[in-house]
């Protein structure tokens, strides 16, 4: 996924003048995580350069090239460092549009890693893409392979309004699946690693369906997309799999045609439960889809806790949660539940 | 030797008190040097403690800031300043009387908006503080304009969306203004930085009250400038209140606030901001330095607010009544006009004649716009709620208009 983001980056440097990258660490060394190796180097100094600690000044100075007309993709080296840019992306970069009656607008993509399993404790590991998705004017996007990770990046940049890119770090190098005591796998084999040469784009506000299903829908996004694929070959069931990609905008039509499909819906995500995307996708579907449901919407989250660094796979919602859950789901809603 | 309790800086003066300002030590006219603009910032750093001024007593132009400005230009700065405190002191009665829910008046530092905006470019952005109206008059924005905006009514330019007086105008070089103070002055030097980076000569002009300083936008702002050697100008406002708190409470009794630059690398001038000449050739010599190349500067603009803060507070609950008048770097109106009246390029009739044309305007355009209808009398269509949220509406908007019955 790295190498898939660092093509994406490359291509748009290579098609668009407009385009330029900065942030902590990404110019010379080429990011921590290595996605915006080289490109300094190919494109010039001007293009891919290092910023002080200062993820505020970032997001304000991004605001000010995006309103003169360019398109910057700044990165936070880790979305748990993302909050001194919150009021810049809160108060500036989704609202500039609307006060200004479009005379300014705010065409900047912010990339971060984000999510757990890489032992990051409390600061390297967090999820916090509900906070992004409350906000009118923003759109955020998560993908989950590296196809979807180049062709979603693309979109985004090209976007003409602020979009948040969260990373799932723990699928930088390979698709992790929950099962952190088996060996690391790398993305070699995986069909969507598979990432063409130059331009494409996969269009944001389109749900992927990963696996089709008859009996329970599970909509995830990022890291746990594969954590529940494993889940789901683990519980038997023939569940239905939506990668939402973006949850801002979100696909509400396929989530309705799925679950109405299915009768029964599992929501899984990295981050706390209490008033994560995950209630916001309830309420939707509890609301469009009532009377198809046979059972009540089910959540496995991380816990109401900050991410704790020894407890990590306490916390982390793998596939033995998103097992029980789907067991639980799948009980008749007039049974024992 | 330290006192056993925390110290809470206070003002000379509260209500009751005598005003005064001999603490504040202001250097004469004449006596801040004019550096040259490629002198490294290293050989400027008695500059954040002088005052950049060129207006005498008697409004002759001295010293070594004095520059040639056409009385033409001069004349409009003028204009602009007068238009603007008619305008705003219009408005402010139309807020009295439930025309509108908020004003805020410039009434003193019109001078930094008219001088600014004449000195600088069309292609240059100005990244204003809600006290700036003058850049617009300056630039003859259409009043009809200002009133409907203030007004939130049908022919609103924002459409209902934003506050009054919170003004976006792309197409005269002024920023989108926002209530939460501080935010966009790091906008400004992205924008500097954009021009550079597509091998521009325009630069952009970034404003912040004092009492905004204190916020960690301005050290960012200040920070990108002088990293990048952005072709900005950065200003603190000094008006010394911010609100109800003096400019003691952002840090201003210990060092000035031009000296805030002196950490950054990045020259530091004080400027008299009720000196339009101080303030043209104060602007100037910052533009001059932006576009040849030598980055960024800051510039403190020393001034009074004479106003209160906006119509929501009541200023003599929190400082004497008799303060604004004992302000030593008078009024800017008067000043600009003492002088044009001395070089022979203007007279007491003709003032008198442009007061009363602009007083007409300004009637004229508060009766077309209370034609179009006052706050709560008429509005933009309620669909405009929805648009402009991103460039194309999701399924949200569209259902939630649709919920409206629109």
């Amino acid at each position: 996924m790295v190498q898939a983001l660092n093509s994406a980056l490359d291509t748009l440097l290579t098609n668009d003048p407009d385009t330029l990258i900065y942030g902590e660490d990404v110019g010379y060394f080429g990011g921590v995580f290595r996605v915006t190796a080289g490109l300094q180097e190919k494109h010039g100094l001007a293009r891919c350069f290092d910023a002080p600690i200062s993820e505020g000044g970032i997001a304000a100075t991004a605001i000010g090239m995006a309103a003169h007309g360019l398109r910057p993709i700044i990165e936070i080296q880790f979305a748990d460092y993302i909050l001194p840019a919150f009021d810049q992306l809160v108060s500036e970069a989704a609202r500039l549009r609307y006060r200004s009656n479009d005379e300014f607008t705010a065409p900047l993509t912010v990339r971060s890693p984000y999510g757990g399993g890489i032992f990051g404790g409390q600061t390297h590991s967090q999820s916090p893409e509900a906070i992004f998705a409350h906000i009118t004017g923003l759109k955020t996007v998560i993908p989950s392979t590296p196809y979807d990770a180049k062709g979603l990046l693309i979109a985004a940049v090209e976007e003409n309004d602020p979009v948040i890119f969260l990373e799932p770090k723990r699928l930088y190098n390979g698709p992790f699946d929950g099962r952190h005591e088996e060996q690391v796998k790398s993305w070699a084999g995986h069909p969507a690693a598979e990432v063409p040469e130059g331009h494409y784009t996969v269009p944001l506000g389109k749900a992927a369906t990963v696996r089709e299903g008859g009996d329970v829908t599970i909509l995830a996004y990022g890291t746990m997309v594969h954590v529940a694929l494993a889940a789901i070959e683990e519980s038997g069931l023939d569940a239905e799999l939506l990668d939402l990609r973006s949850i801002v905008p979100l696909d509400i039509d396929a989530i309705v045609e799925s679950v109405k499909k299915t009768g029964r819906c599992l929501i899984v995500h990295e981050a706390s439960r209490f008033g994560g995307f995950g209630g916001e996708l309830s309420a939707l579907v509890q609301e469009r889809c009532f009377y198809h449901l046979e059972a009540p919407v089910a959540r496995v989250c991380g816990w109401d806790t900050p991410y704790p660094h020894a407890f990590e796979w306490d916390y982390f919602p793998g596939p033995a949660r998103i097992v029980a859950a789907l067991r639980k789901v799948m009980e008749d809603i007039d049974g024992e539940l | 030797m330290r006192s056993n309790s925390l110290y809470i800086p206070q003002p000379t003066a509260r209500p009751g008190d005598n005003p005064g300002f001999d603490h504040l030590a202001i250097p004469a006219v004449g006596e801040t040097r004019r550096p040259e603009i490629f002198d490294s910032e290293s050989q400027m750093r008695d500059m954040p403690f002088g005052l950049v001024r060129v207006l005498d007593e008697e409004g002759q132009a001295v010293g070594p800031w004095q520059i040639d400005v056409d009385p033409e230009q001069l004349r409009a700065g003028l204009k602009a300043m007068v238009k603007t405190r008619l305008f705003e002191d219009r408005m402010f009665r139309s807020h009295r009387q439930g025309k509108t829910s908020f004003y805020i008046r410039s009434t003193g530092e019109e001078a930094i908006g008219a001088a600014q905006s004449l000195v600088l470019g069309k292609a240059d952005m100005c990244f204003p503080t809600y006290r700036m109206l003058a850049w617009l008059m300056a630039r003859d924005y259409p009043m009809l304009d200002l009133v409907n905006q203030i007004f939130s009514n049908r022919d609103d330019p924002l459409k209902g969306r934003q506050l009054p007086t919170l003004y976006s105008a792309r197409d005269y070089g002024f920023y989108s203004l926002s209530g939460n103070v501080g935010s966009r002055i790091g906008h400004g030097v992205g924008w500097a930085m954009a021009s550079a980076y597509r091998g521009l000569s325009d630069i952009s002009i970034g404003h912040i009250g004092e009492g905004t300083s204190a916020e960690g936008d301005f050290d960012e702002a200040l920070t990108f400038a002088s990293v990048y050697k952005a072709p900005a100008i950065l200003c603190v406002t000094n008006n010394q209140w911010a609100i109800s708190s003096f400019a003691g409470i952002a840090g201003g009794e210990h060092t000035t606030f031009a000296a805030r630059g002196t950490g950054h690398g990045l020259p530091g001038l004080r400027v008299d901001a009720n000196d339009f000449l101080a303030l043209w050739s104060a602007t100037s010599w910052a533009a001059e330095r932006a576009r040849q190349g030598y980055g960024a500067t800051l510039l403190e603009l020393f001034t009074y607010r004479v106003a209160a803060h906006s119509t929501s507070d009541d200023p003599t609950k929190y400082r004497p009544k008799e303060e604004a008048g004992a302000w030593p770097l008078g009024d800017p109106i008067a000043r600009l006009k003492q002088h044009l009246i001395r070089i022979g390029e203007w007279d007491e009739e003709r003032h008198a004649a442009m007061e009363a044309d602009f007083d007409k305007e300004v009637r004229q355009a508060v009766k077309q716009g209370e034609a179009v209808g006052t706050l709560g009398k008429s509005k933009p269509p309620v669909s405009e709620m929805f648009e402009g949220v991103f460039e194309k509406p999701d399924w949200r908007v569209l259902e939630q208009r649709r919920e409206m019955g629109l």
